[in-house]
């Protein structure tokens, strides 16, 4: 047993864990933040990425213990409040949640998409960045159209900041 | 995952000390490999010594004719570095395509080059350059690194602290990449270092791992353009088939490989 001590969604926590254990079950398991999905459980399906000190990282494929120091962000901890974050909305808006089972991962990893790319974003890129995201409704052409519908209004958001 | 134990060391000297101990200690580089195989329990180290955190291992240095990238580098920051563009863009290209955005934030290269997978990308650039893989105890040629499947020269407990390539004057890397796992189903590294020596790659196609292609090397030293390689007969024997492709397809894409490589090299 270790004690595994991070920030999570902006709040300090200290989790003792097996050492084994995964960022995943400690995320899910321990802090009972379940928004974040283990889809493949194999580190191909993308279902489980959150943001560890700002990178799209797969949750499953890392242990709790190396994230020890670490900033990680989940699903719950995007939006402000009530209000969702660009991402989330324009999931919503363009129906790209389908099913919803890989939405988590498709979020986070968009978001990480939309910062490393900004305004350069077009179809074809998106669709390059998803791939270690993967859809099992197959209805990728929704997604694909929130990412990008979310990239503008980032960028708006972040204008009037 | 079977039980183990983690450690997190800070110096080369102190994960050396770490493995001596444990009775079946492994190394953790990125993960992305040995984290997916012991969640399957095909590996069950006692101890894992996570790499992750050891400064000495990080970073990419440019000095004259040698570009010298730290083995715990990540992809991501490999691909973006402006040393590495600038001296050899085919390294920053072929890690551009390798694996996906996640796993590119968490893979390093001397993980990949110390799991020696038949179908990684990184052993084709070191081979065909002649690059030097240091060691905290030697440097090893990577034609003596590179030993079959999943086999290198590494002694247990020896760890990779770089990867040393000479700056070539031309430098290609082109893979049919396989779509759900973006490992090479066939990719060929090819480079005209500035002796004007020719040296040729192939990842993903041969049964023994990473191998040169001497005959394109020769239609290539004759004629550098993709042309000169139509009339090369490439032998399937010893080329991997599997459900994704025969040895023959192999063998053909060796040749279309290559000659993608020769025509994006720069």
């Amino acid at each position: 047993m270790s004690t595994v001590k991070l920030t999570v969604n902006g709040k300090a926590v200290a989790v003792d864990v097996e050492d084994r254990t995964l960022l995943v079950q400690l995320l899910r398991d321990h802090l009972n933040l379940t928004g974040t999905h283990v889809g493949c459980d194999t580190s191909q399906c993308g279902a489980c990425v959150v943001h560890m000190d700002g990178k799209a990282v797969k949750s499953c494929t890392m242990l709790a213990g190396q994230a020890d120091g670490a900033s990680v962000t989940t699903i719950e901890g995007i939006a402000k409040g009530d209000e969702l974050h660009p991402m989330q909305e324009a999931f919503r808006d363009n129906h790209g949640l389908q099913c919803g089972y890989c939405t988590p991962g498709m979020i986070m990893s968009a978001i990480d998409i939309v910062h490393r790319h900004g305004g350069q974003l077009d179809e074809a890129t998106v669709r390059q960045e998803l791939e270690g995201n993967i859809c099992r409704c197959t209805g990728y052409h929704n997604i694909v159209k929130a990412v990008l519908d979310a990239a503008g209004r980032m960028k708006v958001a972040q204008a009037a900041e | 995952m079977y039980q183990t134990i983690y450690h997190r060391p800070s110096s080369v000297d102190e994960a050396v000390s770490l493995f001596a101990k444990g009775s079946e200690a492994k190394f953790l580089a990125g993960g992305q490999t040995l984290l997916p195989v012991m969640k399957q329990r095909l590996a069950s180290p006692s101890d894992v010594i996570d790499l992750g955190k050891i400064k000495e291992l990080q970073g990419v240095e440019l000095s004259g004719d040698v570009l010298t990238i730290k083995a715990g580098t990540t992809y991501f920051d490999i691909m973006q570095n402006a040393d590495v563009k600038k001296a050899i863009p085919a390294i920053a290209y072929l890690t551009s395509v390798l694996g996906d955005p996640a796993v590119r934030y968490r893979g390093t290269i001397g993980g990949s080059i110390a799991n020696n997978d038949p179908a990684a990308d990184y052993p084709a650039a070191l081979l065909a350059l002649g690059a030097t893989v240091k060691t905290n105890t030697r440097s090893i040629a990577a034609e003596d690194f590179f030993q079959g499947l999943f086999t290198t020269a590494l002694e247990d407990g020896e760890i990779i602290t770089a990867v040393s390539f000479p700056v070539p004057a031309k430098a290609g890397y082109e893979k049919m990449r396989h779509p759900a796992s973006r490992f090479a189903l066939t990719a060929v590294f090819v480079a005209q270092m500035k002796s004007g020596e020719i040296r040729v790659a192939a990842t993903g196609a041969s049964q023994s791992g990473v191998m040169r292609v001497p005959a394109i090397e020769t239609a290539l030293k004759a004629n550098w353009s993709p042309a000169a390689i139509d009339g090369v007969s490439i032998s399937a024997s010893n080329l991997l088939a599997d459900i994704h492709g025969t040895a023959e397809y192999r063998a053909n894409l060796i040749k279309v490989m290559a000659q993608r490589a020769v025509a994006a090299a720069s």
